[in-house]
């Protein structure tokens, strides 16, 4: 197992360095350079001023050497100093979002495992049923609605006409002075839709990915066999192939990471939350590069790290897969 | 000086900038009550803003979020009153001297800031000197470059002297004033101030929640009365749907409507007629299109004046504006004294635009467009994304002008992109886009021959030298009467030139919950009194205790 | 007899029919766009604002008096074009390195397959956003940078394919002849590798076409004047309550297509997987 691991860790540089030259690409791509930006939005910004901004980003040196400086302080965990006027860390603005952004995700995809493993599995189980039909087309139905769409409609209906739940925002406007069971239900009340919509939209994955795999389980010798000795039905697909058929979808929970954190940007963004997709998203429209690869390497590594925990927790269960990797 | 705020309009912006309470200027007692009668205080004001500010020192910011939460924290020494007079605001009162060169200050001795330490003179000479420091990320100190010495002459009086007069450095010390003993020798871009600041304002900082909110509280101290207000509530909603949702649902107080919500989305809503009032005044800007004069296409004054005659600006009014806007005719606001009615109005006329273009020597191709030496009158139109209105005006003008068989391209770009790849680098054909309008009339900026090129604001490149001297001689004139002659004329030329065509004066349109007392629009928008708004005990919203 | 075996698996196959009958549908609406718009959807007329669904202007009228039903029926042809072309370049790239790495090995697959797993870390909806913003939004941008960051799958996809059909009989036959290394690829493993690309590729449409929506909604998808169900969408959003219209029908555009889409992927999954 140690070996395994320390393999695994090993195989992470080569990515982790990779995933620093990608970012640093991404920025480079930008038409003009930082310091042009920040000196053009200001008609009084003279030529100094750029000359000033240049040399404080080091960006009159060699693109190769930019990068060398650049990387040494990541590998510290220094992203340098945001763009904007309010002076922050770009590691003080990244972990400001960080809590909300959690909770979110962490609420979502708690959800959207709790509902999807077991719909995907019943529907295989009770393959071509009316059950297995419409569960298809009710999840398929959340993938397909533009999620911005959706959103505005069940604001809308909800918040407006009927009244039950806030618009935007995490919190109500006096959360301050509410006690300690008061808060939490203000947050729930207020995370209920940005939450729903977004399990919905993500059911599709997983519940296809568990209904599959439950197939081909079910299609195996052993499940066959099993069946044959007479073993009751809902014993051998509730033990014996349920077992089986959920160890690959624990590898699903690292992959799904990245699409966790980037897809949050359409949701914040309409209901008003302030996590890391909307600090992204409007520092990418501000320009402000030392804040866009921060949040790039971070999403990048947490990954990473995901990627990683998935794969040891599978290996802990499934011990063929150390040797079967190699 | 404010007026480099034209950089921000993109943004919505609700309230003319930099405006601060003035009822009460000239008073001298502190812990003062306002004297509105039968007021009380309590609730909130919430406001919303699609974009997080910046940072909190409004000197060095260039956001009109940033803007409106420091306007209620910071004050200047000058202000503008409700109907644009300048008066006193930690300025008692001033004399102008040796024909405008010297200005002293003469400053209110009960001000005190947020922290309890008292207002003096040094604190106006450290923001003097912060603006002019070289390493201040400011866009702000052109105007106190021109300052010539500055002069503490005693703890409540400073004096500025400058080289030759300038009219408009009175009112470019409404700049905020900063607090020098907790900003003197600190690196100002990394101080805590721009997250927590300090001010004498009518309202204290409380909290600051990133891409959230910005919470302020009444300042019970302050000079001029305590604001009835308990609190102010700055709401960070990035979408203009949403916005417009938690409108109807009551959890904001205002907003800056479009025309379009304005005509057809409120009347018939009992969910908003219920809660809101309506308000509408000319607004402090003006849209154009502005052509890139460079471009030997657009070097000849009578296509652009063939270009103006076939601009629809009429049905851009009813259509796109829902007849919620004023027909530009130059650079200044209708009932203003600068503005000049006389001039070229360019009323819509397809036969003259033709018969101009036909005279300046084009002819119609096979394909129906206008071309001349085999170089086609075709071009781009360029706009910024995220302005659906300026947009729609690309759409209408690629119609019109098609017309009169100019072929038009349109380009929609982000907002960074297009000033920076494309305005400051002089890469464009044509624009649409807008101005703010300043309350002072210099035109130096933006029209101004030396102002051509690099990333100076007269993009355009309109050089005329006559045009030239009125700017440099208007900016000498202190007495409005005789200095809005050289205005009147300026916009004499510029109507004639059309280096814009010139658009449209937006109405603002802004609504605000009823359940505020004290709500009137004057010349200078509507919060110019906020610190007098009050609710009703029954019809306080938000509790606080003090 | 597996043709015809998996002919009549296709015939019990709901997914897979109502997948096609939406997908076809939309493929003609584009194509035919000319013929079955009934205005110009460009042309402007400030005396029919806002009309509501009539039998004039089916699906009503915008804030600049264009028909909504021509609008989105020109719509189809750019959210379309977008999504297969995106896919096209997924799937040339995809297809490409996931060859190379399979029937090369060694070093090649290394390098090839850390690039994959380099890409795969990266929330790729915010790659797209920045890369996007920063090059600014155009048709062509938007569809070569969600086409360049949705390869990755159909690479593993194909590797592991390769993998499992190189040790294969005939193609160590097909070796031993001296048959080229690109020959074999090309005529060999190809062929038996596209069925899974295929319900790959019919996935990434779908995904291409709501990417573009989102996108718009952000104000940097496919740019007005031209007319993509996305942007017609974000247009009509902040109308949602007064002009129900405007959002309503390139709405349920996106979603019926990318739902045939997916229904289609999944039909075929199901009737080309061999194992049910």
């Amino acid at each position: 197992m140690m070996r395994y691991l320390a393999g695994r860790l090993a195989g992470m540089i080569p990515l982790l360095f990779g995933i620093t030259l990608i970012c640093f690409f991404v920025i480079h791509l930008a038409p003009g350079d930082p310091a042009q930006f920040l000196a053009s939005m200001n008609p009084k910004f003279s030529e100094t001023a750029h000359e000033k901004f240049v040399k404080m980003y080091g960006l009159d040196k060699p693109i190769y050497e930019q990068y060398w400086i650049w990387l040494k302080r990541v590998a510290v965990l220094d992203f340098g100093d945001s763009f904007t006027p309010d002076g922050k860390s770009v590691t003080t603005k990244i972990v400001e979002r960080l809590p909300v952004t959690i909770w979110l995700n962490v609420a979502g995809m708690a959800l959207i495992f709790l509902i999807a493993l077991p719909l995907g599995v019943l529907s295989a189980y009770k393959k071509n049923s009316i059950f297995d039909k419409s569960v298809t087309v009710f999840v398929f139905i959340g993938f397909a609605v533009p999620t911005f769409w959706l959103a505005l409609l069940c604001m809308y209906y909800f918040g407006v006409i009927k009244g039950w739940l806030p618009i935007s925002g995490l919190t109500s406007y006096n959360f301050d002075s509410m006690s300690f069971g008061g808060k939490v239900a203000d947050i729930l009340w207020h995370g209920f839709l940005p939450v729903f919509l977004s399990v919905f939209g993500g059911l599709a994955g997983l519940s296809r990915y568990a209904r599959n795999s439950m197939l081909e389980v079910l299609g195996e010798e052993y499940i066959i066999s099993a069946r044959a000795r007479g073993i009751p039905e809902r014993k051998v697909v509730f033990r014996h192939a349920l077992k089986n058929a959920l160890l690959p979808v624990v590898t699903i929970i690292g992959l799904s990471v990245p699409g966790l954190i980037g897809g949050s940007v359409i949701f914040e963004s309409i209901f008003g939350i302030a996590g890391m997709g909307q600090l992204f998203y409007q520092s990418v429209m501000s320009r402000d590069y030392p804040v866009v690869m921060g949040i790039l390497v971070i999403g990048a590594v947490l990954t990473l790290i995901g990627n990683l925990i998935s794969d040891i927790s599978y290996a802990l269960v499934d011990p063929r897969i150390r040797y079967g990797r190699k | 000086m404010i007026r480099k705020l034209l950089v921000c309009l993109l943004v919505l912006t609700l309230f003319a900038c930099g405006q601060k309470d003035s009822k009460n200027s000239g008073k001298e007692e502190s812990f003062k009550k306002r004297d509105i009668k039968g007021a009380v205080t309590g609730d909130a004001f919430v406001e919303s803003s699609l974009g997080d500010a910046t940072g909190l020192i409004m000197n060095i910011t260039s956001d009109s979020a940033s803007h409106s939460v420091t306007s209620k924290i910071y004050n200047g020494l000058v202000e503008y009153d409700k109907d644009l007079n300048i008066v006193g605001d930690l300025a008692r009162s001033w004399d102008i001297t040796e024909g405008g060169k010297v200005i002293v200050f003469h400053l209110r001795k009960d001000v005190k800031w947020h922290d309890g330490k008292p207002f003096t003179a040094k604190d106006v000479e450290f923001t003097y000197k912060f603006m002019i420091d070289p390493k201040t990320p400011t866009s702000y100190d052109a105007d106190f470059r021109l300052v010539k010495s500055f002069d503490v002459l005693d703890d409540y009086t400073v004096k500025v002297t400058y080289g030759e007069p300038y009219a408009p450095a009175l009112i470019s010390w409404s700049m905020s004033v900063l607090p020098s003993h907790l900003l003197e020798g600190q690196d100002v871009a990394k101080s805590p101030l721009l997250r927590k600041p300090v001010g004498t304002g009518p309202y204290k900082f409380l909290e600051w929640k990133a891409g959230e909110s910005i919470t302020l509280v009444a300042n019970n101290d302050y000079f001029k009365g305590r604001p009835y207000l308990d609190r102010y509530i700055f709401r960070i909603i990035p979408d203009t749907a949403t916005t417009f949702l938690e409108l109807l649902n009551g959890a904001i107080d205002t907003m800056g409507l479009t025309p379009l919500q304005w005509t057809k989305q409120t009347d018939t809503n009992p969910r908003f007629t219920s809660q809101y009032d309506k308000y509408q005044y000319l607004s402090f800007g003006y849209s154009y299109i502005g052509y890139n004069l460079a471009k030997p296409m657009f070097a000849d004054k009578r296509v652009r004046q063939a270009l103006s005659y076939a601009t629809p600006k009429e049905d851009i009014i009813k259509g796109i504006m829902f007849g919620l806007a004023d027909v530009a005719t130059g650079p200044f606001k209708p009932g203003t004294i600068w503005y000049n009615p006389n001039v070229k109005k360019y009323e819509y006329n397809v036969e003259k635009a033709k018969a101009l273009l036909e005279e300046a020597g084009y002819k119609p191709g096979k394909d129906g467009i206008m071309a001349k030496d085999g170089k086609k009158l075709e071009f781009e139109l360029m706009t910024n994304q995220g302005n659906t209105v300026r947009q729609s005006i690309c759409e209408v003008m690629q119609k019109s002008w098609e017309k009169i068989g100019v072929k038009v391209n349109i380009r929609v770009l982000e907002w960074a992109t297009f000033i920076n790849e494309y305005i400051n680098k002089q890469k464009f054909d044509a624009v649409v886009m807008g101005w703010n309008i300043t309350n002072d009339p210099d035109m130096y900026d933006v029209w101004h021959s030396s102002n051509c090129g690099g990333q100076k604001l007269n993009f355009v490149c309109y050089k005329n030298s006559e045009l030239d001297k009125l700017i440099i001689e208007g900016r000498k004139e202190f007495d409005p009467e005789k200095r809005k002659v050289f205005y009147h004329k300026a916009q004499e030329i510029l109507a004639e030139d059309q280096p814009y065509t010139f658009l449209y004066v937006p109405q603002a349109l802004v609504t605000i919950s009823k359940r505020f007392h004290e709500v009137s629009p004057a010349p200078a928008g509507i919060s110019y009194n906020q610190d007098d708004w009050w609710v009703k005990k029954e019809d306080q919203k938000y509790n606080y205790q003090q | 007899m597996a043709g015809s075996r998996l002919l009549k698996k296709a015939k019990g196959s709901y997914l897979l029919y109502s997948g096609l009958i939406i997908v076809v549908f939309f493929i003609v609406l584009a194509v035919f766009a000319p013929l079955i718009a009934t205005h110009d959807p460009t042309a402007i007329n400030f005396d029919e604002v806002f009309l509501p669904p009539s039998s004039v202007h089916f699906f009503g009228t915008d804030e600049l008096g264009r028909d909504v039903f021509s609008r989105c029926v020109y719509g189809s042809r750019i959210s379309l074009f977008v999504g297969f072309v995106a896919v096209g370049i997924s799937l040339a790239i995809g297809v490409l390195l996931g060859l190379l790495a399979g029937y090369i090995g060694g070093i090649t697959d290394l390098i090839i397959m850390r690039i994959v797993d380099i890409m795969l870390c990266f929330p790729s909806f915010f790659l797209i956003l920045a890369v996007i913003a920063f090059l600014s939004p155009s048709v062509f941008n938007v569809m070569a940078i969600i086409g360049l960051t949705g390869w990755m799958g159909v690479t593993r996809l194909i590797r592991a394919e390769v993998l499992s059909v190189r040790t294969r009989d005939y193609i160590t036959a097909a070796r031993v002849q001296g048959v080229s290394g690109v020959k074999i690829m090309l005529k060999h493993i190809l062929p038996n590798v596209m069925t899974p690309v295929f319900v790959t590729a019919t996935l990434g449409i779908a995904g291409a076409i709501l990417t573009e929506s989102s996108l718009s909604f952000l104000g940097l998808g496919v740019q007005p004047p031209t007319p993509s169900w996305g942007n017609i969408l974000t247009a009509g959003k902040d109308n949602i309550m007064f002009a129900w219209w405007l959002s309503m029908f390139p709405g349920l555009a996106i979603f019926i297509t990318v739902m045939g889409y997916n229904l289609l992927g999944e039909g075929l999954r199901d009737v080309l997987d061999p194992k049910n």
